[in-house]
Order: C-alpha cells, then sequence, then structure tokens
C-alpha cells in the first residue's frame, strides 16, 4: 500500500482514493472505496456486462480498467443516470417490460442501453441486440429486456417528434 | 350481490403488477449480498484443493499468520461443531481435514484487511498431498472395481422401478444411449455474504443470498455448535440461484470467521471460484428402450439411469427419484423396467439445478419419442398426441395423476403457433449461424424443426413434509406481510403484494426484511413458491380478512358470511353496506400467521412403486433451428411453447419465466458444459463457459394454459422449471432434422454435427 492519492471524477463529483494498492480495478473502487455499489462483478473477464459503465462517454467494463489509470476520465455509473432520483426513461422501461427479474445484470445493462440510445435514437432490432449481447442475463431470457430498450426507443422517438 | 363494483385500476392478482424491487435494481440502489458492508469488517477467503483426491498429510498455516493485515487462519481443527454439513446427508466437510475428494473442495479459510492479502495469505499456506488416483468414471463407482472414496461407498443411491409385464416385447422396439454434460446454474451475483458477530461472541448475524435461510441457519448451528437461535440469517439480495444456492458453499466459512475474529468478516467469490464452490446439474448417461404398438402406442419403457454426483451426496438422491419417476415422460405407459444410480466420483459435487433429474430423463425420453415415430410412420406431433396423458392415469409408480395434465391441448396449442419467416436470401450475418465472427455460408444452411414434451413434479417428494408460513397485518388500510421466502429474482415479492391486495382490498402491502424471524418458507426451488408460500401468504391475509369482518359485522349487526371485498371496500353482498377497509382497520392491528402444507407424499418401495410426488406440470416446446452442417455451426432460431400453468397470476413475470427457461434450456441444448478432465474443470470461467446471449436467443411465441389446478391454493401451479425441460429435447431434434445425424448428446458440438 502507498500513501500516494488519485483523484476520480465519477458522476460528476470528484473523489480523493487513499492508501489504495495500485492493483485494484476501477470496479473495485467505485464498490468498495467510494461507496458506490450499483456497479456490479460477475466474470473479472469482461465477458458478462455486468460492471458497465461510461468512461469519456464510452461504455467499459469497469472490471477491466485499473481504476488509477482512469484519474483523467469522466465516469458515469448508473448511479449517476438518474435525475433528483427519479428513473430514467430507460430505467423505467425496464421496469414496466419486466426487463428485471434477479436485477443483477441490471446496472450494466442499464448503463449499456444510455450508451447505445444516446449514440443511435432509432436503433433496429438487431442494433439493439448486437448493442447489448456483450450483457449477460442468465434470468429473462432477453426477451423482456428487448421489449424493454424498444420501449424507451419509441417513447424518445415520440417525444422528438412532438 | 354488491350493486357496484369498483372501476379502479389495481394491482391484484391476474394483473402485471410491477415488482416493488424494480426501481431500486435499475437505479443501482438495490442491496445484493455482495453489496453489504460494515465498519472494521474483513475480508475472508478459502483455500482449496487442487487435487480431485489426495490425502492430505499436513498443512502449514504459519506462513499466512505471517502477513501483515491477516487476522485469523482456520481449518477443520477450528470447527468448533459438526464437522460436516449437507441437504440430504450431512457428508460434505466444512474443511477437509484426511482427505480432498474433489478440485475445489476447501481446506482452509482466512480473514485479511484486504482481498489482495487474503489471496496472498491463502498462497502462503502450505498443505502436503498425496495424489491419490481419481474416481472419474461412474461405472467404476457401480461394479465396485474402485475402492470407497468415501465411508458410504460409491454409490450414493439405487432406485428401480419395476411394473407391470416384465417379458412384454412390444411390435415395436427403439433404443438408444444418451449423455447430458454437466450445466453449471451461472447466476450472474456470485455468492456472497457478511458474517456480524453478536456482542457476546456467541452469535452471528448472516446476510446471504441464498435459496433457504431456515436450511442454512440448521446447518451453520451444527457446524458452529450454536442453537439455531443465536445463527440469524437475512437475506442479501439474490443475484438468481437456479438450485446452485440450495447448498452451503461459504455459510459456515464467513459465520466461523466472524465468531474467531469478532469482526465483521465479508467473503466474496469470483466467479472461477465461484465454479468450484456450489453444485452444478449431474451430467447422465441414460439407456433407453421403448416398446409400442405397431401404431405407435407406447407400451413400455426400459431405462438405466446413471447420474454422477461427484464428491459429495448434496440433493443427489432426489435428483435420482425424479430422474427415474419421470422416464415415460407426459405419456400414458403400463409397464416400466427402470434402474437408476446415482454414484460418487472425484468429479465436482452436483446437485439441485432448475428441472432436477427431469432435464436428464426428458432429453432421453423425447430422443426415443422422435425414434418410435420414425419407427411407426408417425410424425413427432402425432406420436406425442396419441400417447398423450390425461388426468386420471396412472404413471409408472403407480401414482394416479390429480393434477389438470392437458398434454394433448399443450402440444395442439404449440403446433398452432405461427412459424418463422424462412431465412432470407441475403441475411444479415448477424442472424445466422455463427453470426459475424464465423463463416456460415448462407447455401449451406439448413433449416430444422424439433418437438419435446414434458411433465415434471412440483414441490418436494417422497414424504417430506414441505410447508411454509406467512404473517399478514392489517393496519389503517395498510397491509404488512412477513415470510422467509427467498426471493431470487423469480418475483415472489410481487406476487405477495398483489395476493394481500385481491384478499384484503388494501393498495399499499409493505414487505418486512425476508429473514429466519419467522417460520421458514421451505426452499425457492422445485417450482414451489407460488403454491407453498403463495398459499402461505392467501392463508394469512384471509383470516385477517375473517378478523375484519368480524369487526365489520359486529359494528352493524350483520352476519360476517354476508360480506365480501369490493375493490378496496367491505361490502355486504345481501345489503347496501360498504365500509373502506381502511375505515374498517382504522386504530386495530389484526395479526395472523399460516403455515401452508400441501398434502403427503410417500416414499417409493423397492421397486419404486408409491405416490411420491405431489402435483404435475406439463409444457410442449417446438424449436426451429438453421445449421450449417460443414461448420457445425447453429442457430436457434425460434422456440413456441404452450406451457400448463394453472392460471397465470402475474402475466409480465410469467412470461419472464418461459422465456428465461428457455434460454437456458437452449445453453444446454447447444453450448452450456462444464469439460472435465481427470476430474478436473477446463473451463470455470465466462470466457470458456459459454453462456446465451442476447445474439443467441431465439424468438419466443409462448401460450400459456389456464385450466387451474384444484389442489393449488390459487389455482397456480409452479411454473419455473419446466420452460427449460423440454426446450432441449426440442432443439437437438430439430439439429437433427436439418443434418440427419444421431447425436445422442447434448450440449450438441460443433465436431458432433461435422463428424458425428
Amino acid at each position: 500500500m502507498s500513501n500516494e492519492f488519485y483523484r476520480l471524477t465519477v458522476n460528476g463529483v470528484q473523489h480523493e482514493v487513499r492508501d489504495a494498492w495500485a492493483g485494484e480495478s476501477l470496479l473495485y473502487v467505485l464498490r468498495e472505496r467510494l461507496g458506490l455499489p450499483g456497479t456490479k462483478g460477475a466474470c473479472e473477464q469482461g465477458e458478462c456486462g455486468s460492471c458497465t459503465v461510461l468512461m469519456e462517454g464510452e461504455a467499459v467494463c469497469s472490471c477491466l480498467v485499473l481504476a488509477a489509470t482512469a484519474v483523467d476520465a469522466e465516469i458515469t455509473t448508473v448511479e449517476g443516470l438518474s435525475v433528483d432520483g427519479e428513473p430514467t426513461d430507460v430505467q423505467q422501461s425496464f421496469v414496466d417490460a419486466g426487463g428485471v427479474q434477479c436485477g443483477f445484470c441490471t446496472p450494466g445493462l442499464i448503463v449499456a442501453v444510455h450508451h447505445l440510445l444516446d449514440r443511435n435514437a432509432n436503433p433496429s432490432e438487431l442494433e439493439i441486440k448486437e448493442a447489448i449481447s456483450g450483457n449477460i442475463c442468465r434470468c429473462t431470457g432477453y426477451g423482456r429486456i428487448f421489449a424493454a430498450v424498444e420501449q424507451a426507443r419509441d417513447q424518445r422517438r415520440a417525444t422528438e417528434s412532438r | 350481490m354488491a350493486t357496484t363494483t369498483s372501476t379502479k385500476q389495481r394491482s391484484g392478482l391476474g394483473t402485471s403488477a410491477l415488482r416493488p424491487d424494480g426501481i431500486p435494481k435499475v437505479q443501482g440502489r438495490f442491496a445484493f449480498s455482495s453489496d453489504a458492508w460494515a465498519d472494521n469488517m474483513l475480508w475472508g477467503a478459502t483455500l482449496r484443493s487442487p487435487h480431485p483426491h489426495a490425502r492430505i498429510r499436513s498443512i502449514d498455516t504459519s506462513g499466512a499468520f505471517a502477513i501483515n493485515g491477516v487476522s485469523a487462519v482456520i481449518t477443520a481443527d477450528d470447527v468448533p461443531g459438526k464437522l460436516t454439513y449437507g441437504l440430504i446427508a450431512s457428508d460434505q466437510p466444512v474443511f477437509a481435514r484426511d482427505v480432498v475428494r474433489y478440485v475445489g473442495e476447501p481446506v482452509a479459510a482466512v480473514a485479511a484487511d484486504h482481498p489482495e492479502t487474503a489471496r496472498r495469505a491463502l498462497a502462503a499456506i502450505n498443505v502436503d498431498y498425496e495424489v491419490l488416483a481419481p474416481l472419474v468414471d461412474a461405472e467404476a463407482a457401480i461394479d465396485g472395481s474402485f475402492p470407497p472414496m468415501h465411508p458410504d461407498g460409491n454409490v450414493i443411491r439405487r432406485q428401480r422401478v419395476i411394473r407391470g409385464d416384465q417379458h412384454f416385447v412390444g411390435d415395436v422396439v427403439v433404443e438408444g444411449t444418451y449423455e447430458i454434460g454437466m450445466q453449471d446454474q451461472a447466476f450472474l451475483g456470485l455468492e456472497a455474504a457478511l458474517a456480524l458477530p453478536d456482542d457476546d461472541g456467541l452469535g452471528v448475524e448472516l446476510f446471504i443470498a441464498t435459496q433457504w435461510l431456515h436450511e442454512d441457519q440448521k446447518q451453520i448451528a451444527a457446524c458452529l455448535d450454536r442453537p439455531v437461535e443465536r445463527v440469524r440469517l437475512t437475506l442479501g439480495g439474490v443475484g438468481g440461484a437456479f438450485g446452485g444456492r440450495e447448498d452451503i458453499s461459504l455459510q459456515v466459512h464467513c459465520c466461523l470467521l466472524a465468531l474467531v475474529t469478532r469482526r465483521p468478516i465479508k467473503m466474496q467469490y469470483g466467479r472461477e471460484e465461484s465454479f468450484y464452490g456450489h453444485i452444478h446439474r449431474h451430467p447422465a448417461k441414460i439407456f433407453m428402450r421403448h416398446h409400442a404398438d405397431r401404431d405407435g402406442t407406447l407400451r413400455r419403457v426400459e431405462a438405466r439411469i446413471v447420474l454422477d454426483g461427484g464428491a459429495y451426496a448434496s440433493t443427489s438422491s432426489a435428483v435420482l427419484i425424479n430422474a427415474v419417476t419421470h422416464v415415460q415422460g407426459p405419456y400414458k405407459c403400463e409397464i416400466a423396467t427402470v434402474d437408476g444410480y446415482a454414484v460418487r466420483s472425484n468429479n465436482p459435487p452436483c446437485g439441485a439445478m432448475r428441472g432436477f433429474g427431469v432435464v436428464q430423463a426428458c432429453f432421453a425420453h423425447e430422443s426415443q419419442m422422435d425414434k418410435l415415430a420414425d419407427a411407426c410412420g408417425l410424425s413427432p406431433v402425432d406420436i406425442r398426441l396419441k400417447n398423450a396423458m390425461q388426468t386420471g392415469d396412472r404413471l409408472i409408480t403407480g401414482q394416479v395423476v390429480e393434477s389438470v395434465a392437458p398434454v394433448a391441448r399443450c402440444i395442439r396449442e404449440t403446433a398452432a403457433l405461427p412459424m418463422p419467416e424462412p431465412l432470407p436470401a441475403d441475411p444479415d450475418p448477424l442472424l445466422i449461424p455463427g453470426g459475424t465472427g464465423l463463416t456460415a455460408r448462407r447455401s449451406n444452411i439448413r433449416r430444422g424443426v424439433g418437438w419435446g414434451v414434458s411433465i415434471k413434479n412440483l414441490m418436494y417428494s417422497e414424504g417430506f413434509d414441505d410447508y411454509a408460513v406467512a404473517r399478514c397485518r392489517l393496519a389503517d388500510g395498510i397491509a404488512t406481510l412477513q415470510f422467509a421466502t427467498a426471493e431470487v429474482g423469480q418475483g415472489f415479492v410481487v406476487l405477495a403484494q398483489q395476493i394481500a391486495r385481491t384478499v384484503l382490498g388494501v393498495d399499499t402491502v409493505l414487505l418486512e426484511p425476508i429473514s429466519t424471524a419467522i417460520g421458514s418458507a421451505g426452499s425457492t426451488s422445485a417450482s414451489r413458491q407460488t403454491w407453498m408460500s403463495g398459499g402461505a401468504v392467501d392463508g394469512a391475509c384471509r383470516r385477517v380478512r375473517e378478523q375484519l369482518f368480524e369487526r365489520v359485522a359486529d359494528a352493524h349487526g350483520l352476519d360476517p358470511l354476508r360480506l365480501a371485498i369490493d375493490g378496496t371496500d367491505v361490502v355486504d353482498t345481501m345489503g347496501t353496506l360498504r365500509v373502506p377497509v381502511a375505515e374498517a382497520s382504522r386504530g386495530v392491528v389484526l395479526d395472523e400467521t399460516f403455515s401452508h402444507h400441501h398434502r403427503p407424499t410417500e416414499e417409493l418401495d423397492e421397486n419404486g412403486q408409491g405416490n411420491c410426488h405431489v402435483a404435475f406440470a406439463f409444457v410442449a416446446h417446438r424449436a426451429v433451428v438453421d445449421v450449417d452442417p460443414e461448420l457445425g455451426l447453429v442457430k436457434v432460431v425460434q422456440v413456441a411453447t404452450a406451457q400448463d400453468v394453472g392460471r397465470v397470476l402475474n402475466p409480465l413475470a410469467a412470461i419472464g419465466q418461459l422465456e428465461g427457461g428457455i434460454a437456458q434450456g437452449l445453453g444446454l441444448a447447444v453450448m452450456e458444459e462444464i469439460v472435465l478432465q481427470d476430474g478436473k474443470m477446463r473451463n470455470p470461467s465466462f470466457t470458456d463457459y459459454l453462456l446465451p446471449t442476447a445474439l443467441d436467443a431465439p424468438t419466443v411465441v409462448a401460450t400459456m394454459i389456464e385450466e387451474p389446478e384444484p389442489q393449488a391454493p390459487l389455482g397456480a401451479k409452479g411454473i419455473g422449471e419446466p420452460p427449460c425441460i423440454s426446450v432441449t429435447p426440442a432443439i437437438a431434434a430439430a439439429i437433427r432434422a436439418a443434418t440427419g445425424k444421431a447425436l445422442p448428446r447434448v450440449p450438441v458440438r460443433p465436431q458432433d454435427i461435422v463428424f458425428g
């Protein structure tokens, strides 16, 4: 352990990480040091997408990022998506459409779907499937998750065309 | 009757009420057991055997103690109570003492200030092993050629089912030998717990992701040598289960470290450790011979089933009786000759996984039904319709099927569901077998259709008094429910609220923490909680309603039998009285606890005869696949299903169970297998153990058949397991139809298609 510290900017808030082992992943630091356990870990290999966060607007697996290398990046976690505690359109769609069962994959999927819809407001069914194919869900078989993403997409389109 | 009805939209039974944990889960605010945290806590970690079979000569923990930040190192010598645990037989050591019997068996545990310190401490423990030859061949466990690897011997259970004329030979006889690989539950939320020692150091509180709090409590208390009341469990959020959390994993280790260090202990497995730390679906080898009349009428089933239970018993004996009692499938059959074994080996222990023994039997019997159809010149649909079981039929165990049994309807309604569009001439590469990464050529792709139909027992069997307890309080129009039912993702929390809303006419239903502060709800497994805990919540709410009606009746000089709930009011069905429930329950607390028991069952006798099961559910699956036979690549295009559900209590939750189960059955059909070599897992990671992704998920077209089950408290059958059972043989059959290959094994691998 060292007495050095580094700073991480997460959900717009700057945090100092002190006395941390340099080998800690961003996932570990978010969960265990910064009090942000919303991001989940399920494979430690970047295979399941449960730990997806946005770094500089790009979706990354936080289990594969060394926290100490993320010092200059703007990081957004699932906790940072809601404004004033209100669920986002994507979050509400997941609940309404039955996209949540055990919910362990959910935070990563929510971040991945925000990332998708912010880049592509009108994704096709196949584009949706491809965009979330890096997020494993063991409970739902994905059917209600597709429905949730389509609901969020259609609502955004309806809002924009108004 | 009531003269007016409430038109307000309420979230009672039959509606797609939204789960109360939904918003916290999507916002990342829901606390899973891995999110638990306490001041001053230490991290626990487990040292595991690298050998499938070895004698422990010595364990030297001094190197670990010498590392700064290490607070405790414990081994078998530190277990204060019972040295073993287990769900049915208590045969699994808390820590191996003299011998290790599988790769991954716990040998020691440490508590340290950081996970990395704990990892280094484990590496500093020196275990001197004398490596022994492993038993990895199930037949060697049966024939006695391998010395007993456990004091109880190498056969966990043998069970025959013998019924009818044992010399009968059919006009048509088909046979085959089938294999099912070892599947992992692969729940996303890894094993995790937080143990808090009591101030006096004599008890512990455990926040844990489990399927059955009270069973854990009992086993932990015995190993700690503490009274059960000094081991209190609260359910930490559970990230899926599928059977893999029925057995003890880190519970005893975590509590023991907390008692030894007198500090909070957090333990959390990584994915590789999770593969070692929980049981799996039994790999199976099954021989079956079916006898039929020339017209396809099934007359006799012969079967020999061998389940590899691995090193410890877990629930193997119960998995075996499910397998041997379900070999006929959902078909009438008078004569049976079945011999089944669950054996020990030095492979990883196996136990409960969604479908529990029936998955294995179903793959074999459905493969056989297709062979029989071929031999009799019938279609896969016609052979199944011809033999479809009905209510009142007698099973090969002699038990009469009293459950609603709409097997023929499941098949017909599945057949009536639309087929998918043909593969376009120039499809998006994402749609073809192998996707974008592999290079199936459109011109090589062949489409196939296959069928699977299944029967699944619901609840526990063989005489087990399988009950569930729930409590309901009503005050000021607000109901509060308490139960120990493990919510593992299935949505019991919303169902419980729906029941209370419907029975009591309230809108606000609060849920107490799920814990051992109330009696057992039994396990969240065996498709049993809607029936059992649903029955308990329903019973508790009804008792509260009786009290409410008595109060209203007293106040108005009426017979309480005249009262009913209409919307959110108590109404006089023979008069004009209408009192809101909120008003009728103002200033009082009506509090009732109810225990729901299902009817008793019997153990099987030596010939496998007896009323061993409570009830049954049925489902049909039709799979459509595209295959590139040259590359051995498969894309499951569509799965159609009609499932016997009794009654749909929450359509959104129900379709989620059907689709989720289908994805798991697809996994077993074409990709999921723990590969073993000499007792060692070759692929304990999500890089190498492949799970269905969004691009692998087929289109699901589903119908739910609602014929309310008279035995079930809410008319609803359990729906969790059936979806994953017959979809696997349906997909295998579709691949056979596309390729002409025999494919007697799942998962079907590319080499099976190319060279099989």
